[in-house]
């Protein structure tokens, strides 16, 4: 019997990612949630510039390709045209943390109903390894080359954080990929967030800390060691928001 | 006997499930190339496999499929 | 007789818009378009429509583009200042074969301008709305009966073609209060958005709405096709207006409120004698190219009007290629030409011959 199989809400289309990214991984763990939770013919999914750009070509329900920061945008324009579509953005965080925090903010103070799957891999991976809202203070990348200084290029953004003092914000939690057990409870959240859309409750977000060994310059082994040394004590994982639980105490 | 099948041509030999292996059977193979230029992952010792798909779980382009007799 | 109501050109191209059956806003309030937004705002709710006020024109235009993605008429409108920032937005809607209907009451700019009416933005309309190989059909309203009966058109053209269309206004038609009549607009034969990103419902394989081609063969080919289709609306979708042109030896061109001023110029002209003649493009693009050009063979000059220092001038000059003089006369900035400035241009234009 198989037990284990690619989920159908993802198509044929091989990934483009590097070799040991994590982008496949989280964007099989929607899919498989497309899946159990029925909607794949319901879903739109909204993917903005950033190496998840090309996620049009990997899911099976229909998806728009979206301008760098405006994912958040378009889903709202998505879903409040049809309430009825579950919609879920995937973005960077360069895309959702930088340009896009406006729209990233407001979605999350208007409570839209739409699930937010967030990858923080502290860089831009697509356009070759420069500094992001999420880089590490110290961090080397090609436009912060002497490591993120402090004075000059200011303090990493913690999101789940942010997004959680929003009202509207029915669910945020930061998970990891890094290892079997906490992709398995990456997937529980994504579930959760996708479950409590379709609840009407309000925005809900999943932070993702992922890999990107290539501009990172390590293995992909050696990759998810940084991840847990260095982003882990910074980004902590946790639900930093969780409205089931405020309405039950 | 569990089962796991590897469509070698979509690995990029990053190695994750060799890690995540509790059996510790999966490993890149050492001469093969595949069709990207990377060496696959494969099994040798199919027998030892638990089906826990621990490895799949960790594989971040479906290139595993696993198999169990329940 | 159809019922007429006393309404302002803002709220009256609202409610043509909810009439064409477009039950959805998205927009950003600025000066002199803000009561647009809030007519919707009043009216859509109660109409089984949504009306949401975004963070910034970027949400808005992308808003759009979501709710346009999924096959629903859509509409936003603005100002000057506010093109400016949806013009990434605009692009991405051209690139994804995405209708829509944009609305833009200028003001006097650059920069944050002023808020009295302009024609400032007429090159950004026609040339420059967003990056990359592109058009937007361009309809210039001048009166608030137009802009009821052309947002109808709008949205047929934009279905029809699968882009944006813009209706460019001004302030003064955007705040001005006339009688208009909704009962115009017969609606045209809409094809069936297949396209949609609605959700397949298992009926079918996925639909992608996208503008990103890395292989450039594929890009260019998105691009030729595009530019076939407006080859056909250039062929199939100009409008205009003549006044007087017969005998005209000066064609006064104008569209807009412009030429309603133009037009009593033209009026006194003939009172003094001088065979003046109007023509009001009402798309701007397509620009009625063809029309001008068969009445050089006629007139002597052409005076292009305009709110600004001379834009459509150089279409007129291109239509025509230059075979007889195109001078121009403008204000800017918000002042608006009076009958007697451009009278006096007139006769410079006419005089200027022998």
């Amino acid at each position: 019997m198989i037990v284990f199989e690619k989920p159908h809400a993802l198509t044929d289309v091989p990934f483009h990612y590097c070799p040991g990214c994590t982008h496949g991984i989280v964007h099989r763990l929607v899919a498989e949630v497309l899946d159990e939770l029925g909607v794949e013919g319901t879903t739109v999914g909204v993917a903005p510039v950033g190496c998840s750009v090309f996620a049009y070509n990997y899911f099976n329900c229909d998806m728009i390709e979206a301008p760098h920061g405006r994912a958040p945008a378009v889903a709202t324009g998505v879903k409040r045209s049809n309430p009825d579509l579950t919609v879920f953005t995937y973005q960077g965080d360069g895309d959702l943390a930088a340009i896009g925090t406006a729209e990233t903010v407001h979605v999350g103070a208007r409570g839209e109903n739409i699930t937010i799957i967030f990858i923080n891999n502290a860089i831009y991976g697509m356009t070759g390894g420069q500094m992001a809202p999420t880089t590490l203070l110290g961090q080397v990348t090609t436009t912060s080359p002497y490591g993120r200084d402090k004075q000059l290029q200011g303090n990493p953004i913690r999101v789940c954080e942010m997004m959680a003092t929003l009202d509207g914000t029915a669910y945020a939690e930061r998970v990891a990929v890094d290892c079997v057990q906490n992709v398995r409870k990456a997937k529980a959240a994504i579930k959760k967030a996708f479950t409590l859309q379709q609840e009407k409750k309000g925005l809900s977000i999943v932070e993702v800390l992922s890999t990107c060994p290539t501009n990172w310059g390590l293995s992909p082994e050696k990759a998810l060691d940084w991840l847990r040394e260095n982003m882990m004590p910074h980004y902590p994982l946790g639900v930093y928001k969780d409205i089931t639980k405020e309405e039950q105490n | 006997m569990n089962r796991v099948t590897f469509k070698t041509d979509l690995c990029k030999g990053c190695g994750l499930c060799v890690l995540a292996c509790p059996k510790k059977i999966v490993a890149l193979e050492e001469t093969l190339l595949n069709a990207k230029g990377y060496h696959p992952a494969g099994v040798k010792e199919m027998d030892k496999c638990l089906g826990c798909a621990m490895c799949a779980t960790m594989c971040p382009d479906l290139v595993i499929t696993v198999e169990k007799n329940v | 007789m159809s019922e007429k109501l006393l309404m302002k050109g803002n709220e009256a191209l609202a409610e043509a818009a909810i009439r064409a059956g477009c039950k959805l806003f998205f927009g950003y309030p600025i000066t002199p378009q803000t009561e647009l937004a809030e007519y919707m705002a009043k009216q859509l709710p109660k109409r089984e429509g949504m009306c949401l006020q975004a963070e910034s024109e970027v949400a808005a235009i992308n808003m759009i583009y979501g709710a346009a993605s999924t096959g629903k008429r859509c509409i936003t409108s603005t100002s000057s200042p506010g093109v400016s920032l949806m013009s990434e937005g605009i692009s991405y809607i051209i690139g994804s074969d995405v209708p829509c209907v944009l609305v833009n009451v200028q003001r006097g700019g650059p920069g944050l301008g002023g808020i009295q009416p302009a024609q400032s933005d007429y090159n950004q309309a026609i040339r420059g709305l967003g990056h990359g190989d592109q058009h937007v059909i361009v309809l210039a309203p001048n009166s608030v009966q137009e802009m009821a009966s052309l947002t109808g058109e709008a949205f047929d053209l934009a279905d029809i073609y699968r882009m944006p269309c813009m209706i460019l206004a001004d302030g003064a038609l955007g705040q001005m209060m006339e009688p208009v009549d909704f009962g115009a607009h017969t609606p045209r034969e809409i094809p069936e958005k297949t396209w949609a990103t609605n959700g397949h419902k298992n009926a079918r394989k996925h639909n992608v709405v996208n503008s990103l081609y890395i292989a450039p063969e594929e890009l260019e080919k998105t691009v030729l096709d595009r530019f076939e289709r407006y080859a056909e609306i250039e062929e199939k979708e100009v409008k205009y207006d003549t006044y007087l042109t017969e005998d005209a030896e000066i064609v006064v061109v104008a569209y807009g409120i412009t030429a309603r001023i133009a037009k009593t110029a033209v009026r006194m002209a003939r009172e003094q004698g001088i065979k003046a003649g109007l023509f009001r493009p009402i798309t701007l693009w397509p620009f009625p190219s063809k029309e001008l050009k068969a009445l050089a063979g006629t007139t002597k000059a052409f005076l292009s009007v305009e709110m600004n220092m001379g834009q459509m001038q150089s279409d007129v000059k291109l239509a025509i290629d230059c075979a007889k003089p195109v001078t121009h006369f403008g204000r800017t900035g918000g002042m608006i030409p009076t009958p007697d400035e451009i009278l006096i241009h007139i006769k410079k234009a006419v005089g200027g011959d022998n």
